[in-house]
């Protein structure tokens, strides 16, 4: 008859389109909808695989990082390593300092190593700004993604010791260095006067070499740089490996999450366009029989009704693509948080791909109804809409009938039944947005209750510090400082203006007499061996009742006495032992013989950690006590005054913060949250879609049932009760299928972190939450047919009665 | 004299600037009289019919049906309304494809909250008078035509309705099933149902008719009683 675009056929579509405009920009907006979440996905999917590999690649990341004492080798004997057999790269040398930092609030924080860069760009770490700007003039800091958080942001500022003349440096900048070369930068100048006031500075080069896969590449690297100096001036070096380990460790609990919301997304999305696409051409089958009776021939019929649903499912797909890559940015800066890394962005090919396959699946989805309407004879394709139907859902409507409910509702109970293939699509979509919702309601529950296992210690009010070990910092033991490993042990720089260590038993003393007090236990961190394991661990000893600081238990109980030790789940598969079983443990030349009581839940990486009681170790003192004040007895009042009775003694006291949770849980509570709601929009809009198609169906014979007095409202009762069923059918299966995508998702996502998880971090789900869970499908059902129910009670009886 | 219905200065406009498509209009229709509104495509009977059914509201003047001003109601009172009040019969009988004859007919009486074995029992005894009593467990679709118009009559008798409209209630049948249905309706008038019957057909308002009037152009041309027009 003529080309498409110009002539009847263009105009057919055209016209299609233009007049069935509720439906037009229902089909566009859930079409977008499900592209945005499946670009989201498919992103979240790709920024899953390997981060710390390709941040690592695109930094050309430093393979090693060395230290050099520059009383040793001069700058020009560091500058020429970096012309030694394989050297590829180099930066450097930069001055570098250990730091103890100071907050606002006079708190300690964990040592950082501060390394002077005039610029954030080299020829190896190429170092990311996340936010802020670089360090130029004195004054200035720049922090690591993994230091800054939200006690550490943009503009805060921080002493660089305790002494009255320290300087302040003020954070200008967020930096991502996924070598993880230092914890902060400034300008060189900064560094080398903060050094020369408290400590001597060392020199920092950063090597790429041409043969770094192994651990035996990066052991001969080391020999030859080592050998390439004066004896002594190599302090030590960090490998990429470890790095790469550490971060790969710390990115790997949340693949399983993302690639769980990542394949929902997908599939929902093909689900929710399939359906809107189909469900659009199915329902245009009379106007198909008056196309062909004035003489449309069936390859035209398909043709303008595959291009009616691929036009506005095409305007869908392009802003889906363009709103899934806005929606990715928050998501993906997430994700960046969460591995340390930077410039996460969506990849070309996701939109490429997600746009291919989405016009795939509208073309297909179209095709087959429209093939369909053009096979139908006219007359009966005229016929449709008009002529009774038969057969389908008639058994339905008998059942529900009898059901003791208004008849309205029964009614409406019965519809879904008519339109089988529509039906399971919507129950698909509302199946996979309580899916959704089930499995965030469980992860988040799980996250919390993890953030809530973490440091137990944390949750003691009132810490008090003696000044010896490690304890002396606040928010416990210090995390080994970046590009100090294989150095030999640094007391910092800030240790040496602290007093002299407490004696604990005057502390201990000072706690009891302190009113107020309720309980307390006595902590240190000790280095020990264990027998049979190479290397040092870190043992917890407790004096005292611990149990208020005691970590979860997967297995097993906590220290109550003498003998015992508590150790991770990761100390059991490194060590090959059971609870039950007996370790040597050995502190300063003296050895205990402890047994296993309990696997403890602990998910601080590094190396093995043990707790056990301190009376076993006769040389360890506590480092810190921790306090519970009395009901009603504020904890910063109590830190106050215990302050002014310890800090003559040589030590210290803090009230602790209300447990903020770590960064890591509120990023993935952040993602799981957005995440489900885009995936339950998708259903909601999938049911829009199917309700609308069905109220348009039925707008004669809601119609006729308002003209022998049905009510508005009962109108609306007839419309939510033809999805109820739905939902509540998509409740029961969703919610069982959610429980069982958390239920499998979260040991995963533990074995990944190197943990077992304990019931308090599994059995998070209560019937209550159960029950409720299940309502959120016949929630979804609900909300998305309200639009339609409005529409269908507003109608004019008079126009729905002349409506074919 | 009772009026069941009254209409005073009533017109319906559809496009604001043009003419109306009713009206202005007075009329009354009395207790247990059968209306008959006769006139050509597009004279305003079915808007009229829609005005007096509620379904549409006049742009100016009042409706009055059964003692009530309708055209001030609210959608959930005229849909109350509807269904206490009045009974529609349709030229395409508007019955529901998917509910059987005997469900068909116990809609609206449900719809009132009328328990399901008081309308089960109201239906069987409108079925058994209008003799379709055999297909109450049948599907509209397999009727006939004249069959199917008696269900939906039974439909709209189901409430007791104090008005009986009927919209070109033989138009889509046969001669025979139209015969049927006249006969029907004559039946009901005798009964002392007020009817309002919208139709093309003269020789079925002759039948059924105690008073026809005709609608040209949205306006009264005549008004006749039954021996007149006889």
């Amino acid at each position: 008859m003529s080309r498409f675009g110009t002539g009847a056929l263009g105009r057919v579509v055209r016209s299609g389109v233009g007049r069935r405009r509720v439906q037009t920009v229902v089909i566009a907006v859930a079409v977008m909808m499900a592209v945005a979440s499946a670009v989201v996905a498919g992103s979240l999917m790709v920024a899953a695989d390997a981060p710390f590999d390709k941040a690592f690649a695109r930094q050309n990341g430093p393979h090693i990082t060395a230290e050099y004492d520059p009383a040793k080798a001069t700058t020009a004997q560091l500058t020429a390593t970096g012309r030694l057999d394989g050297v590829t790269a180099t930066a450097g040398p930069y001055p570098v300092a250990t730091l103890r930092p100071v907050d606002a609030g006079g708190g300690h924080l964990r040592p950082i190593t501060l390394a002077g860069r005039s610029t954030p760009h080299a020829d190896v770490d190429d170092l990311e700004l996340s936010s802020g700007q670089w360090a130029t003039k004195p004054g200035e800091i720049v922090l690591t993604s993994q230091v800054a958080g939200p006690a550490l942001e943009l503009g805060t500022e921080l002493k660089t010791s305790d002494a009255s003349d320290a300087p302040t440096l003020t954070v200008v900048g967020i930096a991502v260095s996924a070598g993880r070369s230092a914890d902060a930068w400034a300008t060189p100048a900064q560094v080398t006067a903060l050094a020369a006031k408290d400590t001597p500075v060392t020199h920092q080069m950063l090597y790429r070499f041409d043969s770094a896969d192994t651990g035996g590449h990066i052991a001969a690297a080391r020999k030859q740089l080592a050998a390439a100096v004066p004896k002594g001036a190599l302090l030590g070096t960090q490998s990429y490996l470890d790095t790469k380990r550490a971060a790969d460790a710390g990115a790997a609990p949340t693949i399983p999450f993302l690639i769980a919301f990542g394949v929902l997304g997908i599939a929902m999305s093909v689900i929710i366009v399939g359906s809107v696409v189909s469900g659009a051409v199915g329902t245009g089958l009379r106007r198909i029989g008056i196309l062909k009776a004035i003489g449309f021939t069936p390859r035209e019929v398909v043709r303008a009704y595959v291009a009616q649903a691929l036009i506005p499912a095409g305007v869908g797909i392009g802003l889906g693509v363009v709103l899934g890559n806005l929606l990715a940015v928050p998501l993906l800066d997430g994700t960046e948080q969460a591995y340390g890394t930077a410039s996460l962005s969506v990849a070309w090919w996701v939109d490429v791909v997600v746009l291919v396959a989405a016009l795939l699946v509208v073309g297909i989805a179209a095709l087959v109804p429209a093939l369909r309407a053009g096979r139908l004879r006219t007359v009966e394709a005229i016929a449709v809409g008009r002529a009774p139907r038969t057969g389908r859902g008639q058994w339905a409507h008998r059942a529900a009938g009898r059901l003791p409910l208004p008849r309205a509702v029964t009614y409406g109970l019965a519809a879904p039944f008519a339109h089988p293939v529509r039906t399971a699509a919507m129950l698909l979509a509302v199946a996979f947005g309580t899916v959704a919702a089930t499995f965030a309601v469980g992860l988040t529950s799980s996250l919390n209750a993890v953030g809530a296992a973490q440091d137990p210690e944390n949750r003691a009010a009132v810490s008090v510090f003696t000044g010896a070990g490690p304890d002396v910092t606040r928010g416990g033991p210090p995390a080994p400082a970046p590009g100090t490993a294989e150095l030999p042990p640094d007391p910092g720089p800030g240790m040496a203006e602290l007093p002299a260590a407490a004696d604990p038993a005057r502390v201990r003393a000072a706690i009891e007499a302190q009113s107020g007090t309720a309980s307390y236990y006595g902590k240190t961190q000790q280095d020990v061996t264990v027998g049979g394991v190479s290397g040092i661990a870190q043992a917890s000893l407790y004096e005292g009742d611990s149990r208020s600081g005691a970590y979860e238990m997967i297995s097993g109980h906590w220290i109550t006495g003498r003998g015992q030790v508590v150790v991770p789940s990761r100390f059991l598969e490194k060590t090959g032992t059971e609870i039950g079983d007996t370790i040597r443990v050995t502190h300063q030349q003296r050895t205990q013989t402890l047994r296993i009581v309990g696997e403890a839940f602990d998910t601080s990486d590094g190396e093995l950690e043990i707790h056990a009681d301190l009376a076993d170790f006769p040389n360890a003192a506590p480092g810190v006590f921790l306090v519970e004040v009395k009901s009603g007895v504020s904890a910063t009042d109590y830190a106050r005054d215990l302050a002014a009775a310890v800090q003559p003694l040589g030590g210290d006291a803090s009230a602790n913060s209300s447990s903020e949770q770590d960064n890591f849980v509120l990023i993935l509570n952040a993602m799981a949250a957005l995440l489900t709601l885009m995936l339950v929009s998708v259903a909601g809009l999938g049911v829009l879609n199917s309700v609308v198609l069905d109220t348009r169906e039925r707008v004669h014979d809601l119609g006729v049932c308002k003209a022998l007095g049905m009510s508005p409202r009962q109108t609306v009762s007839l419309v939510l009760a033809s999805v109820a069923g739905i939902g509540v059918l998509g409740g029961l299966i969703g919610v069982p299928a959610g429980f069982a995508l958390h239920g499998f998702v979260l040991p995963v996502m533990g074995r990944a972190a190197g943990t077992e998880l304990p019931p308090s971090v599994l059995e998070v789900y209560e019937p209550p939450h159960l029950v409720l869970l299940g309502l959120a499908g016949v929630a979804i059902a609900l909300l998305g047919a309200l639009i339609p129910a409005g529409w269908a009670a507003r109608t004019r009886t008079a126009t729905a009665l002349r409506t074919e | 004299m009772t009026h069941v219905i009254e209409l005073e200065g009533v017109a319906k406009r559809y496009d604001s600037a043009g003419a109306p498509a009713l009206g202005p209009l007075d009329l009354s229709i009395a207790q247990g009289e059968a209306l008959a509104v006769t006139g050509p495509s597009g004279s305003g009977k079915s808007t009229l019919l829609n005005l007096v059914a509620g379904l549409d509201k006049p742009t100016e003047g009042t409706v009055t049906v059964a003692g009530r001003r309708i055209d001030q109601l609210s959608e959930h009172a005229l849909a109350r309304f509807r269904r206490e009040r009045i009974g529609m019969v349709f030229q395409f009988f508007n019955l529901l494809d998917d509910l059987t004859v005997a469900d068909n007919i116990q809609l609206p009486a449900q719809l009132t909250g009328t328990a399901r074995r008081t309308a089960a029992a109201r239906a069987g005894e409108l079925m058994e008078v209008l003799g379709i009593q055999k297909h109450a467990r049948t599907y509209p679709g397999r009727l006939s035509g004249g069959e199917r118009q008696r269900v939906a009559v039974a439909r709209a008798l189901v409430n007791r309705p104090a008005l009986l409209l009927a919209d070109e209630p033989t138009g889509a049948l046969d001669t025979a099933s139209g015969q049927d249905v006249r006969d029907l309706l004559v039946d009901l008038h005798r009964g002392g149902q007020t009817i309002v019957l919208v139709t093309h057909d003269l020789a079925l308002a002759q039948a059924c008719a105690s008073r026809t009037i005709h609608l040209v152009d949205g306006h009264l041309a005549l008004n006749t009683h039954a021996e007149a027009v006889r």
